[in-house]
């Protein structure tokens, strides 16, 4: 029995030592094939999994006969080009090939489509930016998947939740014991104070809603699958301009005339023409500042924790010798763990503006303080 | 062109940096003081923060 055991040990330590003599050679292989062109290539590595992709891909490697082999799956490609053109990712093999459809032809470059003659030519301005017919592309594309995946766990999870509660009378059970602290934070902690008790109710199911799905996706955005959603601005603006378009549609009455008479009764009419002039315009850029700092903010924050997490792994290939990868492995360790954090706070933040933001704009003056100011 | 632009992001991000050492700082000197209003300054402690930090993230992405 012992002697079983044993071996099956010695098995699993010959298999993990195959590993690292592999991971060497393809390491050593590499380098000696880039040559001084290893750190560029570290940098578009890492911008790579910055971006967005048309496939699912969960990592790829180099065989022997230096062929590169992709893990992953391919995602639907939805054109609008003259037409609806559907088809799967698939036929551009990682960008390697031509995908022809109906007689066109096109072809991924730097993970964006664009419209080609039969050979692929593509066309360059002056500053070396491509000139070819760009199709409108509504694939759905890696980022498009974690946001629908994401979506349905979440509706998942909180109906399956709100059933739990209908059935023991309120009392939290299983994920109800994590979930419900969070939830009671943010009503008592991030809406009450901020909103007022009398208006709060009504931005609650918005708040809770952005807290989780920021915090879902930058928490699979930790995951090893090479998920960047919250570090794309198009996703960061989408949302920002969802704070935007609540604040300003429930905006009362005072909301507005804060926007347009910031002095109110405190000055007469003619006292104001000069002030406002420059006042109302500061007011209205304001409008538009806040939500773009909050889109900013997140992207910012989630797109530079992922290059400080991608560079510091890169430190691995590029030190070449043995205390590169305990370096490596430790810094990005403790980096990874600030990121936890983050992905945590940035929630927070978010959640913490809108509901300052939808504050604002329902705030009601109390009155006598206007007339306190006229006398 | 490139270095002035490299030397400004530069400058932003030390402002940065001071102004919010200088938050974290007086947020740790408030709580010493009123240790129960621990939760109302941190939240304004991050608010601030968060209010500074965009600032110099779009320093960063002028570069």
């Amino acid at each position: 029995m012992q002697k079983a055991t044993f071996t099956r040990l010695l098995l699993i330590a010959v298999l993990f030592l195959g590993q690292f003599s592999f991971a060497k050679e393809t390491k050593e292989a590499k380098s000696e094939e880039q040559g001084t062109d290893l750190k560029t290539e570290i940098k578009d590595y890492i911008f790579h999994h910055l971006k967005d992709s048309h496939d699912f891909s969960l990592f790829s490697y180099t065989k022997e006969n230096g062929e590169h082999k992709y893990v992953g799956f391919p995602l639907p490609v939805i054109l609008w080009d003259e037409g609806l053109k559907v088809f799967s990712s698939s036929k551009f093999h990682h960008g390697e090939t031509l995908a022809e459809v109906d007689g066109n032809y096109y072809k991924l470059y730097h993970s964006k489509i664009y419209k080609t003659d039969a050979e692929g030519t593509i066309n360059y301005d002056e500053e070396h930016h491509p000139t070819n017919i760009k199709p409108f592309d509504f694939s759905i594309t890696k980022n498009v998947v974690m946001i629908i995946i994401t979506g349905l766990l979440m509706l998942w999870l909180f109906s399956s939740l709100a059933r739990s509660y209908a059935k023991n009378n309120g009392v939290p059970t299983g994920a109800g014991r994590f979930f419900e602290p969070i939830v009671l934070y943010i009503r008592d902690d991030i809406a009450r104070p901020n909103i007022g008790e009398k208006r709060y109710k009504k931005y609650m199911p918005f708040l809770l809603t952005i807290f989780f799905f920021i915090w879902f996706l930058n928490m699979f955005g930790m995951t090893p699958l090479g998920i960047n959603v919250t570090g794309n601005i198009a996703i960061t603006t989408a949302l920002a301009l969802l704070t935007f378009v609540i604040t300003n549609f429930t905006g009362t009455k005072d909301y507005w005339m804060h926007q347009f008479d910031p002095l109110g009764k405190s000055l007469p009419w003619y006292g104001k023409v000069v002030l406002y002039i420059i006042l109302v315009p500061i007011e209205l850029l304001g409008l538009i500042i806040k939500p773009f700092s909050l889109l900013i903010r997140l992207y910012a924050n989630m797109q530079a924790g992922h290059i400080v997490i991608g560079s510091l792994i890169g430190l691995m290939f590029v030190f070449k010798s043995w205390i590169g990868s305990p370096l490596s492995f430790g810094l990005a360790f403790a980096i990874m763990l600030i990121e936890v954090l983050v992905a945590l706070l940035q929630a927070y933040i978010f959640t913490m503006l809108s509901a300052l933001y939808f504050g604002f704009a329902s705030e009601e003056h109390e009155h006598e303080h206007e007339t306190e100011v006229a006398h | 062109m490139e270095i002035p632009v490299m030397v400004g992001a530069g400058l932003v991000v030390i402002g940065v940096g001071l102004g919010i050492g200088r938050i974290g700082g007086s947020a740790m000197e408030a709580i010493a003081r009123q240790p129960e209003a621990y939760g109302k300054i941190q939240t304004a402690m991050l608010i601030a923060a968060a209010l500074i930090e965009g600032i110099g993230f779009a320093a960063l992405f002028a570069v």
